[in-house]
């Protein structure tokens, strides 16, 4: 049957750079059917107009650093019919998460020249932290393709096809040369979940784990290997705390002793 | 030239300085020759229409988890060893459109398939790697035949290499598929390389291969090319790097599920699938459904799939293979002995490109072994009893 109506979705920033809403912004080829398929009720990213809720789906971008986060995200779950996170930021606390390992006074001191203006939470929390979530769409930024899907599959009324494996499967597949086989690189890749295409890998460069773990990550023995590639300890502390440093896995192996094990 | 029959009447000589014309005479022939070349660090396949294309003087390391490129002391053009692709990737490619699909007023409209096949030529298969796409044959080819696959398979050209020496990776002597190039190609050489002299021993497999020597300008080979040849095979078979024993492996594997050393190696084993999709012989699929926004288009894909991942035994409450150690065991397991009930024969070629890229270096014949030594250990121990 065709389909009948056009659900309104809404666009909301955390937290976070935007990028994930350029993401969206790049589907140039697609905008136009999107804008067929649903109404887009607002997207301050593209334009002004703001329709008033509830909606049936809202796309969630940032994660949780201020008191006004904390707030307003649960009128947006109040707003929604369905709740997608997109993004490392929404899913795991993005890269300003980095927080919540220091002193969050020392950063404030040190970064601004008026820190009395600052008024902020000591911990940048994912979305699901504060509430329920339907499905989190991961990546740094994310995968415009992944974020069609996921539309298509809401508008269809299916579940997603985002696959949980490797990106090692997306490697191989796209025919890349491993480059820590091949060049001794340390490389992400698998522990880390698909979604990237294995771009960095393609060029040449470790995978920097930007889609968070993969369905079955064995962090420990990837360890092992990196140590043995010749990569200490403050190293892999600094390679597993980039965009997704507060995800349990990745934490746990940024934090784990010599040999992997925790 | 009719069949492949041994003695020098069914054996020719290409000179070095003519290789050109074999690339040449693809061409005229309608073929897109896909061959060894160097990118990314590495010798992969890749289209190729000069000679100086080839690895020239180059060669490879290789060993469990480690891979890396270096240069011969000679000009070589085939002196390496299997890299990291394999022809799979062109007559089963890793992601393929199965079909599309439009919506019309009485219901819906499947579109046209895509046009004729491409006309592959492989330059520089192995002996490994022919048995390989000889077991995807069987694979895809039989009673569920891939209409796909069948016509690539069947517009494509198997001009084998000779392995002059084998990787330190390898063990295609102990799964019967090498060293030595089988009867079943288009063309076979054999690099002869020595002081002052460079030419390549051609032979002819099929009619299609005649009709591409008959376009090069070859002579006749001696009894002498022929010993030359024969020793490269001794040379590549004794320096076999690795080696499996096979005649216990299907009742080894099969018979002993609960060996503790299954769940050592998942231990080490990362589950990345990059083991499944470096074999030439792995066949796994997914498919998905990939609708337009519209949700009045939709095409089907077909892509690698591994049964390392989690969604290979999604069911409806879950995944079978939750535990990294029955996903190890699987494909151990079918690789090495169900292959063989379903197939006929080994599902493995000894090609050992899943120990070099293999992240963490995992080989599967020293696993074999310690699973063997493990099952006769406890034998001994319950005295014979099972
Ligand atoms: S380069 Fe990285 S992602 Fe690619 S196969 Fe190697 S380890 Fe996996
Ligand atoms: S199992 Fe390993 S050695 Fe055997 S054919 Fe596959 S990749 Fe080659
Ligand atoms: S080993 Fe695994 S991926 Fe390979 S053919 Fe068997 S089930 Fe498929
Ligand atoms: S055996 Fe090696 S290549 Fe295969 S899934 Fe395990 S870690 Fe990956």
């Amino acid at each position: 049957m065709p389909r009948k109506g056009r659900p309104k979705v809404a666009v909301w920033k955390f937290t976070s750079c935007d990028g994930c809403q350029l993401s969206m912004l790049d589907c140039e080829d697609e905008l136009l059917a999107i804008a067929d398929a649903v109404e887009i009720a607002n997207f301050r990213e593209a334009t002004s107009a703001v329709v008033e809720g509830p909606y049936d789906l809202s796309l969630v971008e940032g994660s949780v650093t201020t008191l006004s986060d904390a707030r307003r995200i649960q009128e947006v779950r109040a707003q929604s019919r369905l709740l997608v996170t997109i993004g490392a930021c929404a899913t795991a606390g993005g890269i300003q998460a980095l927080r919540n390992f220091a002193n969050i006074e020392e950063f404030r001191q040190a970064v601004y020249a008026r820190p009395e203006h600052i008024s902020t939470l000591s911990t940048s929390t994912p979305i699901q932290d504060h509430v329920p979530v339907d499905f989190e769409l991961r990546g740094c930024p994310i995968n415009k393709d992944q974020l069609l899907e996921v539309l298509s599959a809401f508008l269809d009324g299916r579940s997603s096809n985002v696959p949980t494996e490797s990106v090692c499967a997306e490697c191989k597949r796209r025919g890349n040369v491993c480059v820590m086989v091949a060049r001794g690189a340390p490389c992400l890749g698998p522990v880390t979940q698909a979604g990237c295409g294995a771009l960095c890998p393609a060029y040449h460069r470790g995978c920097y784990g930007c889609f968070g773990p993969q369905e079955s990550p064995n962090t420990a023995s990837l360890i092992r290997r990196l140590e043995a590639l010749g990569m200490d300890g403050p190293a892999r502390l600094r390679v597993f705390r980039t965009f997704n440093a507060s995800n349990p896995v990745f934490r746990a192996a940024s934090e784990a002793p010599a040999g992997g094990n925790p | 030239m009719g069949a492949p029959e041994e003695g020098p009447a069914r054996h020719y000589l290409l000179a070095r300085a003519d290789f050109q014309s074999l690339f040449d005479a693809l061409a005229r022939e309608g073929y897109t020759t896909l061959g060894p070349t160097v990118r990314d660090a590495a010798i992969v396949y890749a289209e190729i229409r000069n000679v100086e294309d080839l690895p020239i003087g180059w060669t490879d390391r290789q060993g469990p988890g480690t891979y890396r490129i270096e240069r011969r002391k000679d000009d070589a053009l085939f002196g390496y060893n299997v890299g990291p692709h394999s022809w799979k990737g062109y007559l089963y490619p890793s992601r393929e459109r199965l079909w599309a699909a439009h919506r019309s007023p009485s219901g819906f409209t499947v579109e046209p398939p895509e046009a004729a096949p491409p006309r592959y030529a492989f330059l520089g298969v192995r002996a490994c790697e022919l048995q390989a796409i000889a077991i995807q044959d069987r694979v895809f080819d039989g009673p569920y035949a891939d209409p796909a696959y069948r016509a690539r398979r069947a517009s494509s050209l198997r001009i084998a290499v000779q392995c002059g020496q084998a990787g330190p990776t390898c063990f295609c002597a102990s799964m019967g598929t090498g060293p030595r190039v089988g009867p079943d190609h288009d063309l076979a050489l054999t690099e002869l390389l020595g002081p002052g002299s460079h030419r390549f021993l051609v032979q002819v497999g099929s009619p299609r291969g005649a009709a591409i020597a008959d376009r090069l300008p070859l002579r006749p080979a001696t009894e002498e090319d022929l010993r030359a040849r024969d020793a490269l095979v001794d040379q590549a078979t004794s320096s076999m790097g690795r080696s499996l024993r096979t005649d216990d492996v299907h009742d080894l594997l099969l018979g002993n599920p609960g060996l503790h050393r299954w769940e050592e190696v998942a231990r080490r084993c990362l589950a990345c699938t990059n083991c499944t999709l470096a074999c030439p012989t792995c066949f796994c699929s997914t498919t998905e459904e990939v609708p337009d926004l519209s949700g009045d288009r939709v095409e089907r894909w077909r892509r690698w799939d591994s049964c390392f991942t989690l969604a290979f035994t999604q069911l409806g409450k879950g995944s079978v293979r939750r535990s990294p150690t029955s996903r190890y065991r699987q494909w151990l397991t079918h690789k090495l002995a169900s292959w063989q009930d379903q197939f006929g024969s080994s599902g493995c070629v000894g090609c050992g490109r899943c120990i070099t890229w293999c992240p963490v270096g995992i080989d599967l014949t020293e696993e074999v072994a310690a699973l063997r030594e493990e099952s006769s250990a406890k034998t001994a121990v319950s005295g014979g009893e099972r």
